[in-house]
């Protein structure tokens, strides 16, 4: 034998060795942490510091080149009703009174730009995509209109163009991209006298957010709204009231929308190749039976045909000999009766009795044949 | 003897009136959808639908893909049980099966059509721009493929019909290949409709909302299918009994046994994983609240009880249960599928925010369903479905 | 192929669309095999 111990040891080595790099791989896929686009923008949106002006609502209108609205931005009592994003409005400034708080909150709603949008993951045509600078874009030359994008998002923002027969398009909030790429500030930032809103890299966003919520605990909630719901939104909030109390729901949970459905996408490529496999293998399996349940039946049936065969031969030979045997008595009885006619007279030859023919009583074919 | 010979095609059902009073409701119908279809290509889809922001899906979804899709399932799980599991009994259900699965998908398409916004961008998915990363990326592509397919499965009828011998015969030839891939696309396609879902973890009750959605919309796919053969075999039997040949009609009684017996078996694998599902996401809470009550209503009442009753109707031989059970359990399917995508969907939301189908909406649906049972009598009258043709009889 | 992926969505948009490509490989490759392996059967068995 060639193989020495040495050589054995070196195989398994190399054996387990590329078993583990393997693993290592596939666990560094696994384990793959995305933390985003480097320097990607953000907002902030200091909740306490909102007056409900509505300026970032009418700013956003003119700089999107949006339809005027029926009432004009400073009327303020459209705050009376909760409104969401709709095809003409891509942000909306709500008010609410929370229980426990002596003054309205206000709290302005749009696209979060996820880090990891659902409505980009669920977008079958890409229409949808995520900007290297923080933005979720759309893209109207090529979406179908399906819907699944509104479907999919959590925050209940892309809105469609329900009256729009033939070209309906999603409208969202583009957090000013052709601004952005300008070197502008989004139209919202600008206009807003409070500085509620602070447009900037969302690193350092989150440092200011925790400075404010730092250096006046007792004003806010210790809770960035943003940095991790659904895997962290470039759009980040903080609030001198309880999230929940102001339609910001805190039950979304970390995971990332795309982690939601890779799974379930995961499985498609291995269904296909194991559903090939099984399913010839089940063809195989069940002609396979037939098959041996032909040849069984045909054996079963030539053996049903032999034996009968040979019974059908047997009675034949009986049958030949019985008849043998009546006709030579049939022949020796009419030989006597003609002596004795012949000894009697002429003429009267009595009609010769014909021997019993053989009746057969199995058939060579049994019916019982496959007809299928 | 004379069931053998196939009833020569007629021209609606032999009668010399083409108004019948199916013919004058259907027809009544079908104007209806015509005038809706104007509006919705002239107003919108706000124009005829309550579709709104917040409720992007409605009937159109839920009903004519969601439920369109679950009852089409017979097509691949008869050609499963006869092709596959060498189930040659089934042999003569698998014609009809494949008709109504071509139908169901077919007019999921025409239904598409009105519900996103620029329908000619349908093929936009598969041939311009792929999200291979969104789960209804996978439905259309399945969807595109097993029409095709279904399309060449049921093409060798229209050959037979048209007696195009040559073309049959080439048809024949990869038939198993056809079969194979339809079985693969079904299994992919069922249980990604549930997978769609799986991206809207905060928008579907907990109850409805699992990751196993995939394998429960593929399991109960499979009794769906099932259930709908039986249904539609009652159905024929009654209304087209004349289309019918012998070995159909003798046929058609084991197939509802048997399938009645696979189904009931089924549902009751589908209810222990509906509870594991339960368990695994810890959704016992859920339970005793009036959405706990709605679940317990859709998996006892429309699950559980048909199960049963089918399994009683297999031990007593009794077709007559096993046929109205298979309508009680197509029901169940229609209420899990609507449940899933419409009823338990945004179910945090106050009542005035949720949505409601218009009646523009319900015609609409109702228009499709007529087309598909207009053409659907339109072919069994005429091609060889639930009959062989004479020339080509074992090819059946 | 040392591709940089910043997000999940840029990984996932990567790795399905391999895994898209080789369902086409499996549903060509796997059923050559199979003939492949049932080439030299009996005439008589078709399987």
């Amino acid at each position: 034998m060639g193989i020495t111990r040495r050589q054995f040891f070196g195989w398994m080595g190399a054996a387990v060795g590329s078993q583990m790099a393997f693993t290592a791989q596939a666990k560094a896929a696994g384990t793959a942490h995305f933390t985003g686009y480097p320097g990607s923008m953000g907002v902030l949106h200091d909740i306490s510091r909102c007056i409900g002006c509505r300026k970032c609502e009418a700013a956003c209108n003119q700089v999107n080149h949006l339809p005027a609205p029926e009432t004009p931005f400073d009327d303020r009592a459209v705050l009376e009703k909760i409104r969401r994003p709709h095809a003409a409005a891509f942000t909306v400034v709500n008010q609410y009174k929370p229980k426990g708080k002596p003054g309205p909150v206000f709290v302005k709603t749009q696209c979060n730009h996820c880090m990891e949008p659902a409505c980009v993951s669920a977008c079958f045509v890409k229409a949808l995509t995520k900007s290297k600078t923080g933005a979720v874009v759309y893209d109207a030359s090529l979406c179908v209109g399906c819907r699944y994008c509104m479907v999919a998002c959590p925050f209940n923002i892309p809105a469609f163009q329900y009256h729009n027969p033939l070209t309906p398009e999603i409208t969202k909030c583009t957090l000013c991209q052709p601004r952005i790429q300008k070197g502008l500030r989004p139209g919202c930032v600008e206009a807003c006298p409070q500085e509620a809103l602070t447009f900037g890299k969302r690193e350092e966003l989150i440092k200011i957010a925790k400075q404010r919520i730092g250096a006046y605990p007792e004003r806010y909630e210790d809770h960035i709204y943003g940095e991790n719901e659904m895997g962290g939104c470039n759009w980040l909030y903080i609030s001198n009231t309880p999230f929940t109390g102001i339609n910001m729901r805190e039950d979304l949970g970390i995971t990332p929308a795309p982690a939601l459905t890779a799974g379930a996408l995961a499985a498609v490529p291995v269904v296909v190749s194991l559903w090939v496999v099984f399913i010839n293998g089940l063809r195989a399996i069940s002609k396979r039976k037939e098959q041996i349940a032909t040849e069984e039946k045909s054996q079963a049936v030539s053996a049903a045909v032999l034996s009968e065969q040979a019974r059908f031969n047997n009675e034949i030979k009986q049958l030949k000999e019985k008849a043998k045997t009546e006709k030579e008595a049939a022949i020796t009885r009419e030989v006597k009766k003609a002596l004795e006619a012949a000894a009697r007279g002429p003429s009267e030859n009595g009609a010769g009795q014909t021997p019993p023919s053989p009746k057969p009583s199995g058939t060579a074919h049994p019916e019982k044949q496959e007809n299928n | 003897m004379e069931h053998l010979t196939p009833t020569p095609p007629a021209l609606t059902t032999g009668r010399d009136t083409v108004f019948t009073p199916f013919n004058i409701v259907s027809g009544i119908i079908i104007l209806i959808g015509c005038v809706i279809t104007v509006l919705r290509f002239t107003r919108g889809i706000g124009g005829v639908s309550n579709l709104n922001d917040t409720n992007p899906w409605g009937l159109w979804i839920g009903f004519d893909l969601y439920c369109g899709v679950a009852l089409a399932a017979g097509g691949y799980v008869t050609c499963a049980a006869c092709y596959i599991f060498g189930l040659k009994q089934f042999r003569c259900a698998v014609r009809p099966a494949v008709l109504t699965a071509f139908l169901g998908y077919g007019l999921v398409v025409f239904a598409l059509n009105y519900d996103v916004g620029r329908p000619w961008r349908l093929p936009y998915p598969i041939f311009l721009s792929q999200g291979t990363t969104s789960v209804l990326f996978e439905v259309a592509l399945c969807v595109f493929l097993y029409l095709s397919v279904l399309m060449l499965e049921f093409s060798p009828v229209a050959f037979e019909w048209l007696n195009w011998k040559r073309a049959r015969y080439i048809i024949g030839k990869v038939s198993m290949v056809l079969i194979i891939f339809g079985i693969i696309l079904s299994t992919l396609h069922q249980s990604s409709l549930g997978a769609i879902f799986l991206i809207t973890p905060s928008k579907l009750h907990p109850l409805w909302y699992s990751g196993y959605l995939p394998v429960y919309f593929f399991i109960s796919s499979i009794f769906a299918g099932m259930s709908m053969v039986i249904f539609e075999h009652s159905l024929v039997a009654r209304f087209l009994h004349d289309k019918i040949d012998a070995e159909h009609h003798l046929e058609s009684n084991n197939v509802a046994l048997g399938f009645a017996k696979s189904a009931a078996f089924l549902m009751a694998g589908y209810i222990m994983i509906q509870i594991i599902g339960i368990a695994i996401d810890n959704d016992w809470k859920y339970l005793p609240t009036r959405w706990g009550l709605w679940y317990l209503i859709e998996i006892i009442g429309f699950v559980a009880i048909p199960a049963i009753l089918y399994a009683i109707g297999v031990r007593e031989r009794n077709i007559k249960l096993i046929q109205r059970t298979s309508l009680w359990a197509v029901l169940g399917i229609v209420l899990n599928r609507l449940n899933v995508s419409l009823i338990a969907f945004n179910w945090q939301l106050p009542l005035n925010q949720r949505y409601f189908p218009s009646f523009m909406e319900i015609m609409t649906t109702i228009f499709i369903v007529t087309i598909g049972v207009v053409i659907y009598r339109f072919v069994v009258t005429r091609m060889p479905v639930l009959y062989a043709h004479p020339d080509f009889p074992d090819d059946h | 192929m040392e591709t940089d992926f910043n997000t999940l969505q840029e990984f996932l948009t990567h790795t399905k669309g391999i895994a898209y490509l080789l369902i086409g490989v499996a549903l060509v490759a796997l059923p050559l095999f199979w003939r492949f392996i049932t080439g030299r059967d009996g005439k008589k068995q078709t399987f």
